[in-house]
């Protein structure tokens, strides 16, 4: 089966638009928030709600940074893993963060993630983003606050996201394997 | 990219491909990340035993190997042969049986003997990481070496690096030019005709006899220790005349008109190979050197041990 496009490049943008103005609701004008994207895929959604609400809130130092999960990752050994960058150059001790990736599935990913982020100090509260939550896939008790779309899948099919910045377009698809 | 060693282990750098390399220099930036956190240390190999076997006497490299070994969370069992049984006679596989039996899944192992590590690895089931035999190979300080040199310098292709002193008697010489010519660098050996083995350019180095000519053509000077304790018969005649037309003093240094960076794997001899005004200059990375050691030996055993089996 083809794959089937279920975020086409004027909804994604919506999309984002709509998580950046319910990020606003609760953290107002950023001075106690900080925005942490998941390598390697969370990153580029990390960087796009930082620009938009630089451009919502009207200023320049939204905090962003970029945290790799691998080794904290429960399946070492399993699959040859090699990390990306980490780059944190703010304190997120006592901070409201702000975890972001793109495709919630099993919630693995976020449960290393959480691990990983606590080697930087002890934020005030954690909340989690994602652009995509696949429904009913969970290993772990793991809820993300702020949804872009939430969709209905089997194990077998994937969900895969492409950016401009990755050199493509917006889009959001979903695979069905053979 | 690759995302997965070639080898099972670590014996030497001979055995390695130049994505290897590049896969062990690109794992160790993050690791080099993650030991200027707050908490300078990740669960990866929480359940994993390494042995640490040195039978032969080491500082930096034994600490080294420990550092990273804990900053990965794995259990570490210290051995030094001064204080075994191969003093009463064991063999070196009983030895390491021994210790095998105990659930051990690595080894990172030193020994005096050349080819001590490969012949270990033929005869006994675990990863196996050389950290330095006899005057054979020293694959770790190669790659940290080759990782301060990037670090500094960026990209090795093309770069000149100089590596001057004991190439005879030594390990670091072997495992470097391995390392630096598979990076795309150019090596020169330098050194008193009795110290620099016959036929070494038939591994693609250039081969100098006079000291300022090889700092003046060199990039990066890597400086290597007289290693007195291998030489059982006179070299040069004197340390007093080694150091007059071998050794690095800040005069000559400056005299060049371009600033040479100067490497020492350590122990430094002070006043012999490098003069104390050099080893502690801004154009020294020597402590660089160090510290980029741990981040390359966690990448090492790091990748090791999550190497999935076919």
């Amino acid at each position: 089966m083809s794959p089937r496009l279920i975020l086409p490049p004027q909804l994604f943008d919506i999309t984002i638009n709509r998580l950046c103005h319910q990020l606003i609701e609760v953290h107002d004008d950023f001075s106690d928030s900080v925005i942490i994207g998941l390598q390697p895929r969370g990153v580029f959604l990390a960087r796009r709600i930082q620009k938009t609400l630089e451009k919502i809130l009207k200023k320049n130092n939204v905090a962003c940074g970029e945290l790799d999960t691998t080794f904290y990752r429960d399946d070492f050994r399993r699959k040859d893993l090699v990390p990306n960058r980490t780059q944190i150059d703010f304190i997120i001790e006592d901070k409201n963060v702000i975890l972001v990736d793109d495709v919630l599935f099993t919630g693995r990913t976020i449960r290393a993630g959480l691990d990983a982020m606590m080697a930087f100090g002890r934020p005030k509260d954690v909340e989690l983003v994602v652009l995509i939550d696949r429904r009913f896939s969970r290993n772990l008790p793991i809820q993300a606050k702020y949804v872009g779309r939430t969709i209905d899948t089997i194990a077998s099919e994937k969900v895969k996201v492409e950016w401009k910045e990755a050199g493509g377009e917006d889009h959001v698809w979903l695979i069905t394997q053979e | 990219m690759n995302k997965r060693l070639s080898v099972k282990h670590l014996l030497g750098i001979k055995q390695l491909t130049t994505e290897d390399i590049h896969l062990i220099l690109n794992t160790a930036d993050q690791f080099k990340e993650v030991l200027n956190r707050p908490i300078k240390k990740v669960p990866s190999l929480r359940d994993i035993t390494i042995a640490n076997l040195f039978f032969e006497n080491s500082t930096r490299t034994r600490v080294s190997f420990e550092l990273a070994e804990r900053r990965l969370s794995a259990d570490t069992v210290n051995f030094a042969a001064s204080s075994s049984s191969v003093k009463k006679g064991e063999t070196l596989i009983d030895t390491v049986n021994n210790i095998l039996a105990m659930k051990v899944d690595m080894v990172v192992m030193r020994h005096p003997n050349p080819g001590a590590c490969v012949f270990l690895s033929k005869h006994v089931d675990s990863k196996i990481v050389n950290a330095g035999d006899g005057a054979h190979e020293h694959p770790t300080q190669a790659l940290l070496d080759a990782f301060s040199i990037r670090e500094k310098h960026g990209d090795l292709q093309g770069k000149k690096i100089a590596i001057i002193g004991d190439i005879l008697h030594s390990r670091v010489a072997l495992s470097n030019i391995f390392c630096l010519k598979k990076l795309g660098a150019e090596v020169m050996v330098c050194g008193p005709r009795t110290l620099v083995p016959r036929y070494i350019e038939s591994l693609g180095v250039k081969v100098e006899f006079d000291l300022r000519k090889a700092l003046e053509w060199c990039d990066v000077a890597n400086m290597l220790r007289i290693q007195l304790e291998r030489q059982d018969i006179k070299f040069f005649p004197s340390l007093r005349e080694y150091s007059m037309q071998y050794g690095v003093n800040k005069q000559l240094l400056d005299s060049l008109g371009k600033e040479v960076t100067i490497m020492h794997p350590g122990p430094i001899n002070r006043g012999v190979e490098i003069t104390s005004d050099v080893a502690d200059s801004g154009q020294s990375i020597i402590l660089d050197q160090v510290e980029n050691g741990v981040a390359v030996r966690m990448a090492v055993l790091y990748l090791l041990a999550g190497r999935t089996e076919e």
